[in-house]
């Protein structure tokens, strides 16, 4: 069982269902980090796709440490829920020297589920400095109709994420990002433990949504400077990205609306007006009498 | 008269008018002096597709408009806005 401390908040919720991502810094301990590099070495034992994650990684295990620290048991529940199912474990390489980077991709094929998600922890167990090709991150692209390397020919998009962080740095994502090993132009192999799990349950409410409050869901005022001064779910979910397209944009702000819809079990929850004008087909005649 | 490459410039733009922003971008460069890959620049190259035609790139594509399919009216998918520039240069 988790404690509610561990779990996530309404608002990283609400960044993770906006950007697709939620990052958390020198998240693991150093010892830990050391351990999975020499395990790393040694090669790391996979589990069959489809077998619930508490019968992965026995002891000894430094990945099965890592994955059962508190805090991370806390991302892992509130994402996709109790004991999910491990889908496949990678750990990727960019070679030294490298010529090029990896082509933007999505993972997997093409994906058409619009509720329920499969979530990728990408692990940093060393320090990742900018020229040593961490992954770039695309955030917000997770909606997008994309099947794997069609989008390879996207080399730079506005406010990408190119991954430099400390050792013990983890990312959680959305199955459906965009993303790319980018080159490394350092002497040293550079090493990213990737995980991906998949959901066994509803992912209604599976975060600590004691903040979750009726206000959350008050309509603001729209088209105003004010609309956007607190850092609420509203705010965060109606936030573009800076590579976003004018028009298409705003319908990225419907996709988060949907899932959030799904998420919170709240069919009439809304940012922006946006749904709300479009579900508003009236066939009250006394009004007119 | 001397050799020459094509030079390839991608911009994704904010709509289908030429002079909007720039959101995304991809080179391509012929004459192999300058190789560019995945997540090689924060800093896009122009501010919009004029710009890149003020400094010499001549377009080669505009997107064209095409109406959403029925039921993928709220489906987002590629960058809508891709327009193709070269140059040739000497080598």
């Amino acid at each position: 069982m988790v404690s509610k401390e561990n779990l996530l908040t309404t608002n990283q919720m609400a960044s993770f269902v906006a950007r697709g991502f939620l990052r958390f810094d020198e998240f693991v301990p150093d010892e830990i980090n050391q351990a999975v590099m020499a395990e790393i070495d040694a090669g790391i034992p996979s589990a069959a796709a489809g077998v619930p994650l508490s019968q992965c990684y026995p002891e000894p295990s430094a990945i099965g440490h890592m994955l059962r620290m508190p805090k991370v048991e806390g991302i892992i529940q509130s994402l996709v829920g109790p004991d999910p199912l491990f889908d496949h474990q990678a750990v990727h390489v960019r070679q030294p020297n490298e010529d090029s980077a990896q082509g933007m991709h999505g993972d997997s094929i093409i994906d058409t589920r619009t509720q329920n998600f499969d979530v990728q922890l990408m692990y940093f167990p060393h320090d990742v400095p900018l020229e040593m090709g961490g992954t770039l991150v695309v955030p917000g692209s997770q909606y997008r109709r994309i099947n794997e390397m069609d989008i390879a020919r996207y080399q730079n998009l506005l406010g990408q994420v190119q991954m430099v962080c400390k050792a013990g740095t983890l990312l959680a994502l959305h199955h459906g990002i965009w993303h790319c090993g980018r080159q490394n132009k350092t002497n040293l192999k550079r090493y990213m433990f990737k995980v991906r799990l998949n959901p066994r349950v509803s992912q209604i409410k599976l975060w600590n949504t004691d903040d979750l409050t009726n206000a959350v869901k008050a309509n603001k005022p729209i088209f105003t400077r004010d609309t956007n001064k607190v850092e609420d779910v509203q705010t965060i979910l109606g936030r573009p990205e800076p590579w976003f397209e004018d028009a298409a944009g705003r319908l990225e702000v419907v996709n988060r609306i949907k899932m959030w819809r799904y998420l919170t079990d709240d069919p009439t929850f809304d940012v922006h007006y946006w749904l709300t004008r479009l579900e508003n087909t009236p066939a009250n005649r006394e009004l007119v009498a | 008269m001397g050799k020459q490459r094509q030079q390839v410039l991608v911009l994704y733009l904010a709509n289908s008018a030429l002079d909007s922003y720039v959101k995304g971008w991809s080179i391509y460069d012929g004459t192999g002096k300058h190789p560019h890959t995945t997540g090689d620049s924060g800093e896009a190259p122009y501010t919009s597709g004029l710009d890149a035609l003020k400094d010499g790139w001549r377009v080669i594509q505009f997107p064209q408009l095409i109406p959403p399919y029925p039921n993928m009216e709220y489906t987002t998918s590629f960058q809508m806005y891709e327009f193709i520039f070269e140059r040739l240069v000497d080598v």
